[in-house]
């Protein structure tokens, strides 16, 4: 065995390769909890890249057999209802761990120098993720896969003077139709995945260069290294230590994601929509018409803002900007420590009513803009969407001034456990 | 063993240069049918042609739905309370004279449609907003509401025009049409020669 393993690394870095990136990579001893949803995300995409190989061994991309074909996987196709229920349950699973995975981000300052470009490449990769979510959706060919379609695309054509040439230019027709759901196929299975897989190599390498950051905010790499166990004193292996721990956080999640795959596909119909179980008609838009749960809280930006110069343009700009913002965070905040635990409490509050943001505007997202009644003219869901609104945008613009103000305390030189 | 000669690095910066810009334009070039390729096929453009729709049956208050280049288009004969609710709601909708270019020229008065039949209302159902099939009021209330779509809660009268206050910024768009057989067929997606 060791004689191959020459034989393979004379000729091929296999040992180097692992060693490097996983085998002894040393990684702080200190991290908790919020330190499984990176290995988390990596597991979820492995489940959707075999789910999804086999769906699409069975799924027909063509608007008069695709929702026939879904169904004949969940009806014909021998454990074709596991394969399917695994990949949509995987689909929001993927957005939970990563939106857990920010917010770790977030408390422990982890795009903070000299992390920017992994948090860069991280934010790519959740851009990746919204448009292989959003191209996936209309495969079914259910009505909440055309009219979501529809509603997202026609953004587009709110661009001023090219935004409806590039609307069709898109969809490949003057509506959604087979042509777009043939390309929007080629996406979801093979370019987007090509793209996703690169953003994580990025992602990790980059991780792998500057070493791992922790709750403390201590820069294990720059500790001298024992002489006999080469490792800093506060650093140990990856393997087998986290590969240990990740284990563990992989069983744990494992028993919530069969819970869902197996009792509660749909969860209520915020995995899987109702009307998505109605073939796509063209000419009947479902009475309301609202997008998957991780997608809610930008939805409700783009709904809050009002129409401006007789454009809905205002209201597409600020739901990119909602998006594009977090790529600007390791330059937002000027805070002299990494980590929540030595920040005080201008940091820390911010932080919470953010939380406290995305979490309403993406309940509201959810719900028709009535549901709330009406306060006078104005209805309450839509005033309570543009407060929310503002409140999520202050937080990134005003985050350089409350981070810089904010009273610390120092940060240690050795990790405390 | 003399010494090589000296790097020109001028020159090898020209060539450099020279050379990823030649790459760069082909590159580029090879792009563009991929590009392309994305737009409508001929086969999408030739279902975008105009229709032929029988309105000779359609009785006052009933609508019409036939499918125009894979979109909703609806003809509504209007009976005389929908028309006569018209009048009142200038001040109500955001676009009253239909200064948007909405519709053609000839359906640009109060009634957005041609003089010749004011009754018959022609008009992509499609809503300004985002994209959804606003529903049909077959009852004439008093507030004048023709049409509402239920994706963001936009209104629109008997005409097409848009409410204020509503997520949808312009009235509903007329799609060319004209009339012929005796004024009892409608063609769709083409105008020409009509008065």
């Amino acid at each position: 065995m060791s004689k191959l393993l020459t034989w393979i690394d004379d000729r091929f870095p296999l040992t180097r390769m692992w060693e490097e990136q996983w085998g002894k990579y040393v990684a702080p001893k200190n991290f908790n909890f919020w330190y499984y949803f990176g290995s988390l995300a990596a597991f979820v995409l492995v489940i959707q890249i075999v789910s999804g190989i086999f769906l699409t061994m069975n799924y027909k991309p063509d608007a008069t057999k695709a929702f026939e074909s879904v169904e004949y996987i969940m009806r014909d196709v021998s454990w074709g209802w596991l394969v399917r229920y695994i990949h949509s349950t995987g689909a929001s699973a993927f957005f939970v761990v990563v939106y857990l995975h920010m917010y770790r981000g977030l408390i422990y300052g982890s795009y903070r120098k000299p992390r920017e470009l992994i948090w860069i490449f991280g934010v790519m990769i959740y851009l990746c993720l919204m448009a292989a979510a959003f191209t996936g959706y209309l495969l079914p060919w259910g009505q909440m896969s055309y009219w979501g379609a529809q509603v997202i695309v026609n953004l587009f054509s709110a661009i001023p003077w090219i935004g409806p040439d590039l609307a069709v230019w898109i969809r490949g027709d003057y509506v959604i139709s087979d042509v777009t759901l043939n390309r929007f196929f080629a996406f979801h299975v093979s370019a987007l995945p090509l793209v996703l897989l690169g953003l994580v190599v990025a992602h990790l390498l980059a991780l792998h260069e500057v070493g791992s950051s922790n709750p403390d905010g201590v820069e294990v790499k720059k500790q001298p290294k024992d002489p006999v166990t080469h490792l800093p004193p506060d650093g140990i292996n990856s393997h087998p230590y986290y590969s240990i721990k990740d284990i563990v956080g992989v069983v744990f999640f494992l028993f919530i994601f069969s819970i869902v795959v197996f009792f509660m596909p749909e969860v209520g119909g915020y995995f899987l929509e109702a009307n998505n179980f109605i073939p796509a008609d063209s000419l009947k838009t479902p009475a309301h018409i609202a997008p998957v749960w991780y997608f809610t809280p930008y939805y409700s930006i783009l709904r809050a803002v009002p129409p401006m110069f007789e454009s809905q343009f205002p209201g597409v700009i600020a739901m990119g900007a909602s998006v594009m913002a977090f790529f600007f965070l390791p330059w937002l905040d000027r805070g002299a420590v990494k980590s929540i635990r030595y920040r005080g409490w201008m940091f820390k509050i911010p932080l919470a009513i953010f939380v406290i943001t995305f979490l309403v505007l993406g309940w509201l997202g959810t719900e028709p803009t009535d549901f709330l009644g009406k306060l006078g003219e104005v209805e309450i869901a839509t005033l309570l969407a543009r407060i929310f609104t503002v409140v999520y945008f202050l937080y990134f613009v005003l985050m350089p001034w409350y981070t810089k103000a904010d009273k610390t305390k120092p940060e240690p030189d050795r990790v405390t456990g | 063993m003399s010494n090589p000669p000296a790097v020109d690095t001028k020159r090898r910066r020209f060539l450099v240069t020279a050379t990823a810009t030649v790459g760069g334009i082909g590159a580029v070039a090879a792009a563009l049918p991929f590009v392309f390729s994305l737009q409508p096929s001929e086969r999408a453009k030739a279902a975008g042609a105009p229709i032929e729709v029988d309105i000779s049956k359609l009785e006052p208050g009933q609508k019409l739905d036939v499918e125009w280049r894979g979109k909703v288009v609806w003809i509504l004969n209007r009976s005389k309370a929908m028309l006569d609710s018209l009048k009142s709601l200038d001040d109500k909708v955001a676009d009253p004279n239909s200064k948007n270019k909405q519709q053609p020229e000839y359906a640009k008065n109060e009634f957005r449609s041609r003089a010749s039949k004011p009754e018959v209302l022609v008009m992509v159902g499609i809503c300004t907003h985002l994209g959804c099939s606003p529903t049909f009021r077959p009852e004439v209330t008093a507030d004048g509401e023709g049409f509402y779509c239920p994706c963001h809660g936009s209104k629109f009268d008997y005409a097409g025009r848009v409410f204020k206050g509503v997520p949808a910024p312009i009235n509903l768009e007329v799609p060319p049409y004209k009339y012929f057989a005796n004024d009892t067929k409608i063609i769709i997606g083409d105008d020409s020669g009509a008065a």
